[in-house]
C-alpha cells in the first residue's frame, strides 16, 4: 500500500503508470473521484463522472445533492420522521450544477476522434485507398453486458484502438459507504458485482471482522464457504453461457447454464430471502441458520445434479469447433502482460499461473479443503473458457466436502447487533472472488461509520488489460474478449 | 473427426427438445390448465423451466422478503409496534420514517401514530424485519406492486402496511411457531 500526503488545493503525484501500466484505470479513478492530478498518465480523463460533473465527489468537503447530516442514521426519520421527497429538498432543483469553465454546448467528450481518417502512409497496395474508422460500440450493445462503451479504431476489420468508456451506472458506492453504518454497508455490496453477492458480503465482513478481532463459529464457516462456492458456480455458469451468446449462439447455451443456476437460486432464497441480492452475511456470523431441508436439497443438487449438468455442458462445448475456430489463439496476452496489467482471476490463471488466493493467502476455512488450482496456458479465450468450467468443477468439490464436513451449532459469535463497535484502525481483506480479486479496505476511527472503505472490484481493474488484448484481432473478437474478462457492471462502475 | 463435436452438441440440444415433451406428457394434466398454476420445480425436474408468468407463479420460500409490513394482534386490535425507532435507524436507504405518539401532557408514548415506509428507495434487505426486538415489522411476500405514480401510491402509510397477525403466520409457519415458542419461554421466565 503507497500513502501520500498531499495539499488539498492542487494535488499532483507523479503517475505510475511507466513502470506499471496496469494502474492506469485506477489513477483516471483517483483523478476523477478525488481530484488528484497525475504527472505522466498518458490519458487522464474522468472515468466514472463525466465532464460536466462540479467537484470531485469521494473527497469529504464534498456533499451529495440530498446530503441531511454527517453520517447515518438521520435524526429526521425518528421520532418526529415525516416523508418528504428528498428531490424537494434539493436547493437547484431541476438546475445541473456545472463545474467553472465548463460549458455543455461546446463541450466534446475526452473518447474524442474523428470518425474518418486517412491512413498514415496507408497500405495502398497500389490503388487502393485505405481510411481508419472509429466504431461506437455500446453504451447499449447487447454484447457488452450491461451500459459499457468500447470505441475503437480499425483498419478494415482490425482494432488498432480500443477505449473503454464506462460510469454509466455508477453510484459513488465508496461515498455512500462511508456515510453509512458498518451493517448498512452489508446489503449494498450486494449491489456490486450482483451476479455473486455472497462472496461480495464475505469480502466485506471478512475486512470489518478483521477490525474488530473477532471471527465466526465453525458452522457460520463452512456455511460461508458453501454459499461463496456455489456463487462461484452461479458467476462462472453465466459467464459460460454468456460468452456463447457472444458468439452468436444466441442464448440455447446461455439458457442450459442459467437453468441450473436457477436451483442455486432457489437455493441462496430459501437460506436468505433473496436469490440475487442476498445480504446473508454478518460480522461474526451468518443471519440466520440454513432451513429445514436446505441441506438435503443442496445435497441432491451438488452431488447429483451439477456433476451432470457440467458434463452435459462440456459435451456440448468444448470440443465444439465453432468454439475452438473463434477462441482459440484470440485474445492473446502472455502471463508477464497480464500481470502487468493487474488482471486477476481466472484469466490469470489461463496464462499458466496458478495464482488464487484461496491458496496462496487462505483465508476464512479454505485450507482444509482438497481442491486444485486450473493450469492452462492458452492465454486465450478458449483457455478462459476452460478455466471457469474447471473452477466449477472445483467449487462442486469444495461444496461436496463442506457438506459433509458441516457440524451442528452456533452460527454467531456474541450478540447480533445492529450497531457494531469497531475499533479505530485499517484492515484489507481480500477473497477470491469469481471475476478476480476482490478487496475492502476500511479505516475506521472508532464512530459508527467508515472514514474511509474502498473496494477494489476485480472487474474494474481487469479491464486494464482489454485494449492490449483486443489489439490485431478483428471487431467481432473484442466482444468475445470482453466476455471474457467477464466484467459485471454493478462492480465495474460502483 | 472434424464436425464432430458439433454433431455432439446438437445431440445435447436435441435431448433437451425432447425431455420438454417428456416432461409434458409426465405432467397430465396440463400444467397451463385453469387459473394461475402455481409451479414449483425442484433439482429432479428436467424439461421446461421457465415459468409463463403472469399466468404461472413460483412457490415462495418462507424467508421470501419483499416489502415489509407492520403487525397488528389479531384479538386487541393493538399494534405491535412501539415505536422504538430501531428499524428507521438500521435502514441502510433510510426509508422509514416514524413519528412517534404522546399522551395528554405531551410526554412521549410507546406507539407510533404515522409510520411511512417509501417502497420506491426501501432495498428489500430485511434489516429492519431482522433487529425488531418486538417483533413488529415483518417481510411481506406480496410484490405484484406495480403503480403509474410514485406519489403517493409507493410511499405506504400505517394503514397501508398493517396486516394481521394471523396473516404473518400463516406465511411464515415456522418462523412464526419459533417465535411463539419464545415468547413463551420468556414469559414462563418471568413470572418464575
Ligand atoms: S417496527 Fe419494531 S423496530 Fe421499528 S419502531 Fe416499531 S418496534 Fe421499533
Ligand atoms: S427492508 Fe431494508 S430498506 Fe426496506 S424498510 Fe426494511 S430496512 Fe429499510
Amino acid at each position: 500500500m503507497l500513502k501520500a500526503r498531499l495539499p488539498a488545493e492542487t494535488p499532483e503525484l507523479p503517475s505510475v503508470t511507466p513502470v506499471w501500466p496496469g494502474a492506469e484505470l485506477q489513477e483516471d479513478e483517483i483523478w476523477d473521484l478525488y481530484g488528484i492530478k497525475f504527472d505522466g498518465h498518458p490519458f487522464l480523463r474522468r472515468i466514472l463522472m463525466w465532464d460536466g460533473f462540479n467537484g470531485h465527489p469521494m473527497r469529504k468537503d464534498w456533499k451529495e445533492a440530498f446530503f441531511e447530516e454527517e453520517g447515518k442514521p438521520f435524526s429526521s426519520r425518528w421520532p418526529e420522521g415525516h416523508h418528504a421527497w428528498a428531490e424537494d429538498r434539493v436547493p437547484w432543483h431541476g438546475n445541473v450544477n456545472y463545474p467553472d469553465h465548463f460549458d455543455p454546448e461546446t463541450w466534446k467528450e475526452p473518447v474524442t476522434f474523428e470518425a474518418v481518417q486517412d491512413e498514415p502512409g496507408g497500405n495502398g497496395n497500389g490503388r487502393l485507398h485505405t481510411q481508419r474508422i472509429v466504431v461506437n460500440m455500446g453504451p447499449h450493445h447487447p454484447s457488452t453486458h450491461g451500459v459499457f462503451r468500447m470505441v475503437a479504431t480499425l483498419e478494415g476489420e482490425t482494432i488498432i484502438s480500443l477505449k473503454p468508456v464506462m460510469g454509466y451506472l455508477h453510484r459513488n458506492h465508496e461515498k455512500i459507504g462511508e456515510r453509512n453504518t458498518f451493517i448498512m454497508n452489508i446489503p449494498y455490496t450486494d449491489r456490486l458485482d450482483y451476479l455473486s453477492s455472497m462472496s461480495n458480503n464475505l469480502g466485506y465482513v471478512l475486512a470489518v471482522e478483521k477490525l474488530m478481532g473477532i471471527k465466526p463459529p465453525e458452522r457460520a464457516e463452512y456455511i460461508r464457504v458453501i454459499m461463496a462456492e456455489l456463487t462461484r458456480v452461479c458467476s462462472h455458469l453465466w459467464s459460460i453461457g454468456f460468452l456463447l451468446n457472444d458468439l452468436g449462439a444466441y442464448f440455447t447455451p446461455a439458457l442450459y447454464t442459467i437453468r441450473e443456476r436457477e436451483l442455486i437460486l432457489d437455493l441462496f432464497e430459501e437460506a436468505s430471502g433473496a436469490r440475487m441480492l442476498c445480504n446473508y452475511m454478518r460480522f461474526g456470523g451468518v443471519t440466520r441458520d440454513l432451513p429445514t431441508g436446505w441441506l438435503e436439497k443442496c445435497n441432491t443438487v451438488v452431488f447429483d445434479r451439477l456433476p451432470r449438468a457440467i458434463d452435459e455442458l462440456e459435451r456440448y462445448l468444448t470440443n465444439n469447433e465453432i468454439i475452438l475456430a473463434r477462441c482459440k489463439g484470440v485474445g492473446y496476452l502472455s502471463a508477464e502482460d497480464l500481470v502487468r496489467y493487474s488482471v486477476s482471476g481466472p484469466m490469470l490463471r489461463a496464462s499458466g499461473l496458478q495464482y488464487d488466493i484461496r491458496k496462496v493467502e487462505p483465508y476464512s476455512i479454505y485450507d482444509r479443503f482438497d481442491f486444485e488450482v486450473p493450469k492452462f496456458d492458452g492465454c486465450d479465450v478458449y483457455d478462459r473458457y476452460r478455466v471457469r468450467m474447471f473452477e466449477v468443477r472445483q467449487a462442486v468439490k469444495i461444496v461436496q466436502q463442506a457438506l459433509k464436513q458441516i457440524p451442528e451449532g452456533e452460527i454467531q459469535t456474541g450478540k447480533k447487533a445492529y450497531q457494531v463497535r469497531v475499533p479505530a484502525g485499517e484492515a484489507y481483506a481480500r477473497i477470491e472472488a469469481p471475476k478476480g480479486e476482490l478487496g475492502f479496505y476500511i479505516v475506521s476511527d472508532g464512530k459508527p461509520n467508515p472514514y474511509r472503505y474502498r473496494v477494489r472490484a476485480p472487474s474494474f481493474i481487469n479491464l486494464n488489460a482489454l485494449e492490449p488484448m483486443c489489439i490485431g484481432y478483428k471487431i467481432a473478437d473484442s466482444v468475445i474478449v470482453l466476455g471474457a474478462i467477464d466484467i459485471v457492471l454493478g462492480e465495474t462502475d460502483r | 473427426m472434424f464436425g464432430l463435436g458439433v454433431v455432439k452438441g446438437f445431440g445435447v440440444t436435441l435431448k433437451r427438445f425432447a425431455d420438454t415433451y417428456i416432461d409434458d406428457v409426465k405432467k397430465i394434466p396440463s400444467r397451463y390448465a385453469g387459473q394461475r398454476g402455481v409451479i414449483d420445480q425442484g433439482p429432479e425436474d428436467t424439461g421446461i423451466f421457465t415459468i409463463q408468468y403472469p399466468e404461472e407463479k413460483r412457490t415462495l420460500p418462507e424467508r421470501f422478503r419483499y416489502i415489509p409490513m407492520l403487525l397488528r394482534d389479531d384479538e386487541t386490535g393493538e399494534d405491535r409496534c412501539t415505536a422504538c425507532g430501531i428499524c428507521a435507524k438500521v435502514c441502510p436507504p433510510q426509508c422509514i420514517w416514524i413519528v412517534r405518539d404522546k399522551d395528554e401532557n405531551g410526554r412521549p408514548i410507546t406507539r407510533p401514530t404515522e409510520f411511512y415506509i417509501d417502497a420506491s428507495i426501501c432495498m428489500s434487505c430485511g434489516l429492519c424485519a431482522e433487529f425488531c426486538p418486538f417483533d413488529a415489522i415483518k417481510m411481506n411476500h406480496e410484490y405484484e406492486l406495480a403503480a403509474f405514480d410514485r406519489y403517493p401510491k409507493l410511499v405506504y402509510d400505517k394503514e397501508e402496511l398493517t396486516v394481521l397477525v394471523s396473516y404473518y403466520a400463516k406465511l411464515y409457519p415456522t418462523q412464526y411457531t419459533e417465535e411463539e415458542k419464545a415468547r413463551a419461554d420468556k414469559a414462563e421466565k418471568k413470572s418464575k
